[in-house]
């Protein structure tokens, strides 16, 4: 079942085009990743999905339905119904590099904001399921805690905690790992290599290759706003074709 | 036998560490009980039961003042600081030229131009001194607080345009990729961000706002201050009216303080200036 299509999606900025055309499905369960150097898309990409950027071409489907756009009157497009944009948006639930967990709140406040101010859920509701999840990624105890007195790694897993709260459709994850000292990638790595063994639908901006070769069901290197090769994780990683990705490839190692 | 004094040394030691001061806060403290005593004894307070019916007035005055032009001034420098951030040039531009004026020209001249200005213009208009609103414009309080509700919002607006500027945009971006609405955003996160910035600042300014509220005895409104002139007037007094009057300007200014310390003392676990 698909749950998220993204067709030719083109970016510029001014006269600087980021992405030139990128195209993606997701069905669900899928795990997607998306490798390449810096500058090669992979962010403004995964921002245009749940529109944090407006896409200047291309379409943008979820769970069936596409998002309408129109011109903005300064040469790029915007969503038609803002309502519709971020009725879709609430449940592509995304986790930031910086984590962004918003910090004149505490972890739990943090979890439950979006389903009761976004999606309506009643409040106690909220609480207990917020506390389940937070107990899911280890960190009830830390309930209270203002996001400034958790370190990176809990922080982080706070964050995902938050985007399982809406329910997603499909998560997005930008480079999750990348701001944590050493130390503490595991722990963040250990909650999402879980969400994607359990089925989620997930699209994953990351640098970790050897964690996107094992939980990706594809595999996708962008260069210059360009998908350059896309395929299975054992092909992608075992047999690269162009000599670019054997290069990026190469400089991991 | 040899027990006991040890017992008692150490308790001594121990209260007297508890009370240990240092010289800054020593200092006030002494000079402040010899001016009273000296105040007490040596200087005439009996007027003090003649004027205390008009002190309190005064006192009420000031602090009604403070307090609605403060509230006021508050509610008026969120937008004016908001629309220099995120606002439409022309939106921006008028918030901007209102505190560059107000902020450029002295307090004292724009209580004058308001209350001599207007209250002169005021007159000539017959819909305007027939309305029923004319006893209230004919009097000079509603100038006092109009000048220093402006002057708290070109001021605050200055401190909320910076503060709204200073929430990191990753928190903004994680409230619309959550899907809130622009509205819901400004409410649920940016404001009380910008406020808890804005906080440490707004205390030191609401006690120069105090400080700023004698300037309406210039134009004939009874605060506190000019209860304390009438005195001087009245009684040939110098000294002693305006010591007191001291004394009251200190104890608001503490109240102001403690005020917002109770009112930022909520988000004392959340260490907003932290880059996380």
């Amino acid at each position: 079942m698909e749950m998220l299509h993204a067709d030719g999606i083109r970016k510029s900025f001014g006269n600087l085009e980021v992405l030139c055309g990128v195209s993606l499905t997701a069905n669900k369960g899928d795990v997607i990743s998306l490798i390449g150097g810096s500058g090669s898309g992979k962010s403004t990409f995964l921002r245009c999905l749940n529109c944090l950027e407006h896409p200047t071409g291309g379409e943008i489907r979820v769970n069936g339905e596409a998002i309408a756009f129109k011109p903005d009157g300064h040469g790029n497009r915007e969503p038609e119904s803002k309502a519709q944009m971020r009725r879709i948006r609430a449940r592509l639930a995304m986790v930031f590099q910086g984590f962004n967990l918003w910090s004149h709140m505490t972890l739990i406040e943090n979890v439950i904001e979006a389903p009761v101010h976004v999606l309506g859920v009643e409040r106690r509701q909220a609480v207990d399921e917020g506390l389940r999840l937070l107990q899911r990624v280890g960190l009830y105890d830390k309930r209270d805690a203002y996001p400034a007195f958790l370190s990176g790694g809990q922080q982080q897993r706070g964050a995902i905690a938050r985007a399982l709260a809406v329910q997603p459709l499909a998560m997005l994850f930008d480079e999750p790992t990348s701001a944590l000292d050493p130390e503490l990638v595991g722990e963040v790595l250990r909650v999402i290599r879980e969400l994607a063994e359990e089925g989620r639908t997930m699209i994953l901006v990351t640098h970790e290759m050897s964690f996107a070769r094992d939980v990706s069901s594809q595999v996708l290197f962008l260069h210059g706003g360009r998908v350059e090769e896309a395929g299975a994780p054992a092909e992608v990683f075992g047999n690269p074709r162009s000599e670019r990705l054997a290069r990026f490839l190469g400089s991991f190692n | 036998m040899s027990e006991r004094p040890n017992v008692l040394v150490q308790g001594g030691r121990a209260s007297f560490r508890s009370l240990r001061l240092d010289a800054g806060t020593v200092t006030p403290v002494v000079a402040a009980i010899v001016l009273a005593t000296y105040a007490a004894l040596r200087m005439r307070w009996d007027w003090l039961g003649d004027y205390y019916p008009l002190l309190i007035r005064g006192l009420g005055m000031t602090v009604l003042l403070v307090v609605v032009t403060s509230s006021l001034g508050m509610l008026l420098a969120i937008p004016v600081g908001l629309v220099q951030v995120v606002g439409p040039r022309w939106l921006a531009l008028p918030a901007r030229a209102f505190c560059t004026v107000i902020r450029g020209t002295p307090l004292l001249l724009q209580l004058w131009l308001l209350y001599y200005g207007l209250g002169s213009l005021f007159p000539q208009f017959p819909w305007i001194r027939d309305s029923a609103l004319w006893p209230i414009l004919r009097q000079a309080w509603p100038y006092a607080f109009l000048g220093l509700t402006m002057s708290y919002a070109a001021y605050e607006g200055e401190v909320f345009r910076g503060a709204f500027k200073g929430v990191p945009k990753g928190q903004l971006d994680a409230a619309r990729a959550y899907g809130m609405s622009g509205f819901l955003m400004f409410r649920r996160i940016w404001l009380p961000q910008a406020f808890r910035r804005a906080m440490p600042t707004l205390a030191g300014e609401t006690i120069l706002q105090l400080k700023a509220t004698p300037l309406v005895a210039t134009i004939t409104v009874i605060d506190v201050y000019s209860v304390a002139a009438q005195v001087r007037q009245q009684t040939y007094l110098t000294y002693e009216p305006l010591l007191l009057i001291s004394a009251i300007y200190i104890v608001l200014a503490v109240v102001i303080t403690k005020i917002f310390v109770r009112l930022s003392g909520k988000s004392r676990d959340n260490t907003a200036f932290r880059k996380s």
